[in-house]
């Protein structure tokens, strides 16, 4: 059974690059991880969690962003989810089969991949033009936008994949459609749908483009949503691209918070989901 | 599907007996206008950008796309820079990630032992997941002193001087520029390409690769001869969403490219992308025809990642259908 030596050395050829391509893959993810960690522990002290951001020159903490980037996401989190969980709805129960639910879970997928600076031009023009300035309120609703596809497809996703025996049993005991989807669908649901939440709301707590000029950002503490926000990516921004160390050592410590909190939300996503799939 | 079935999930008149059909419409319509809303999202980004643009349109006209002077100061305002930038660096990424993400997909349907597939599929998902302002630093003060040091140099002396590929590699090692962003877009979009590709690559009936295992096939062969013609609309469509990825990345690229206004032939040089231009300048923007030109260049973006994405979506719809799927 001698394979000719050709086509023996081409498939050695395919093994080898394969398994490059994975170690090349894994090597990028542990290189910035392992650098993340490296600069953003050095950094990474009490004072971070107790003190605003600095001016250039003097020390100080991040204080103000984590709780502008706490308040926002939330909002965004508050506001995307009823849509979103409403619009997925129709799109598998009320609307499945018909061309409106076809041509919206079209652009809704085009929305989950669309460029999130676009949103914010768009949020930009939307709000901050009208009101004549930056906002907190501006920021939180651009996250909503992203937030907003990732819900819309995870609920369809979810719903869809309850058998409609479930359904027809709802029916059968003389409940009404709405009912049927609110005390039978969504509990069954549940876990998937609170997966695809949890996963928009990673998604957006790193997301920077859409704040940019929306709740741009305030140097100071403020909780004032009507007015321009501290948030941890616009100052990991404007801290890295300056050129001062104290500023850096911040964004490290910033982008490992970051990092940490939205890969620690992700894994978490995928034990809940295993677990969902187990039941 | 079709206006039949459509109709009679309106008059349907069966389960919606006792608590009053009224409720029913009432949730019906809600949950109608909260999908029309998502509709509106589209519909409204792009008309408030043509509509924040028009002044920019209206002022240069084509001249807006081939024009490569952006001058802030004289207000004359041409997108060819950004435009020829992100175009280069999108396609470097996908001359990596493709490639790398075929190669991973192959690695974890075929070549890996079982139980390490879930790991390492995690972990290549993760890439997706890390923040790109994350990568943005990363490749500012990591990867660009290591393409500086290490890699650019030995760029321009191997090929610096080749008459066909030299004028790409000149140019001094500042490690920020077009080459270091591609690379930088190619990683982020490696795990979007790789997730696709893996999957078809593991729903290819099995009696066809049994058949070609019976016939003698190496593992290349099934790969080169089955599996990709078998696959080949939904790989290109995951190609598709990986540049839709790459070309309306923001942060990272922002970082890494240097927000230069210069045409440059040399991947080495620094440059600019739509996205990176809008990023660093928009809330520097002072005057209505600058602003209205950097809203310009976004709906330009919006129109290109469209198009793209629809070409990714309709290719991987169809694969579904060929599957058996129904959504």
């Amino acid at each position: 059974m001698a394979i000719p030596a050709r086509r023996r050395a081409a498939d050695i050829a395919a093994f080898i690059f394969a398994t490059a391509a994975t170690i090349f893959g894994l090597v990028w993810l542990t290189w910035i991880l392992w650098m993340t960690i490296r600069q953003g522990s050095s950094a990474l002290t009490p004072h971070l969690f107790k003190e605003m951001t600095p001016p250039p020159g003097s020390s100080g903490g991040l204080l103000n962003a984590f709780y502008g980037s706490a308040v926002m996401i939330l909002l965004g989190v508050l506001i995307g989810t009823p849509i979103g969980v409403a619009a997925g709805t129709f799109l598998a129960e009320h609307g499945r089969y018909t061309r409106l639910a076809a041509v919206v879970s079209f652009v809704n997928d085009i929305l989950l991949s669309a460029p999130s600076i676009v949103i914010g031009l768009f949020i930009y023009t939307l709000v901050v033009r009208t009101a004549g300035h930056f906002s907190g309120y501006a920021g939180a609703l651009a996250l909503a936008m992203i937030l907003l596809p990732i819900v819309v497809r995870t609920t369809e996703e979810s719903l869809r994949l309850i058998p409609d025996t479930m359904r027809e049993a709802g029916f059968a005991l003389g409940l009404p459609r709405w009912r049927v989807t609110q005390q039978i669908l969504y509990k069954a649901a549940l876990s998937a749908i609170l997966t695809g939440i949890l996963l928009g709301a990673a998604r957006i707590s790193g997301e920077t483009a859409p704040l940019l000029f929306t709740a741009l950002n305030n140097q100071f503490w403020s909780s004032n949503l009507n007015a321009p926000l501290a948030n941890v990516p616009v100052v990991i921004f404007q801290y890295a691209m300056s050129p001062y160390d104290e500023w850096h050592a911040l964004a490290w410590a910033g982008a490992l918070v970051l990092t940490a909190f939205v890969l620690l939300l992700n894994i978490l996503v995928r034990v809940l989901a295993r677990q969902g799939k187990q039941r | 599907m079709n206006a039949t079935s459509a109709r009679s999930l309106e008059t349907e008149p069966g389960p919606v007996r006792r608590s009053g059909a009224g409720a029913d419409r009432l949730f019906q319509l809600i949950t109608a206008a909260c999908a029309i809303f998502v509709l509106l999202i589209l519909g409204g980004t792009a008309l408030s950008m043509a509509w924040g643009g028009r002044l920019a349109f209206k002022t240069f006209g084509w001249r807006f796309i081939t024009d490569s002077s952006w001058d802030a100061v004289g207000g004359h305002f041409g997108a060819l820079v950004p435009i020829y930038g992100t175009l280069v660096t999108s396609a470097i990424a996908l001359i990596i990630a493709v490639p790398v993400s075929i190669g991973i997909a192959l690695f974890l349907t075929d070549i890996a032992p079982r139980w390490t597939r879930g790991p390492i599929a995690i972990a290549i998902e993760l890439l997706a997941a890390i923040p790109s302002i994350i990568y943005g630093m990363w490749g500012l003060f990591v990867f660009a002193p290591f393409m500086a040091t290490h890699v650019e140099p030995w760029l321009t002396a191997h090929f610096g001087s080749n008459a066909v590929v030299g004028p790409l590699f000149t140019g001094p090692p500042i490690g920020i520029g077009m080459l270091t962003a591609g690379i930088v877009l190619g990683i982020m979009v490696i795990p979007f390409i790789a997730a696709v590709a893996r999957e078809v690559f593991s729903a290819v009936p099995a009696p066809l690769r049994e058949s070609a295992v019976a016939l003698g096939s190496t593992r290349w062969e099934i790969l080169s001869r089955v599996t990709l013609p078998y696959t080949r609309s939904a790989v290109i469509g995951a190609i598709f969403l990986g540049l839709g990825r790459a070309l309306g990345e923001t942060m990272a690229v922002t970082f890494v490219l240097g927000n230069a206004h210069d045409l440059s032939a040399s991947l080495l040089m620094p440059s600019n992308s739509i996205a990176a231009a809008i990023a660093n300048e928009f809330t520097e923007a002072d005057t209505d025809i600058y602003r209205s030109s950097l809203i310009a260049l976004g709906f330009l973006l919006f129109v290109v990642t469209f198009i793209v994405l629809t070409i990714a979506k309709l290719l991987l719809l169809r694969v579904n259908k060929q599957m058996g799927r129904t959504h």
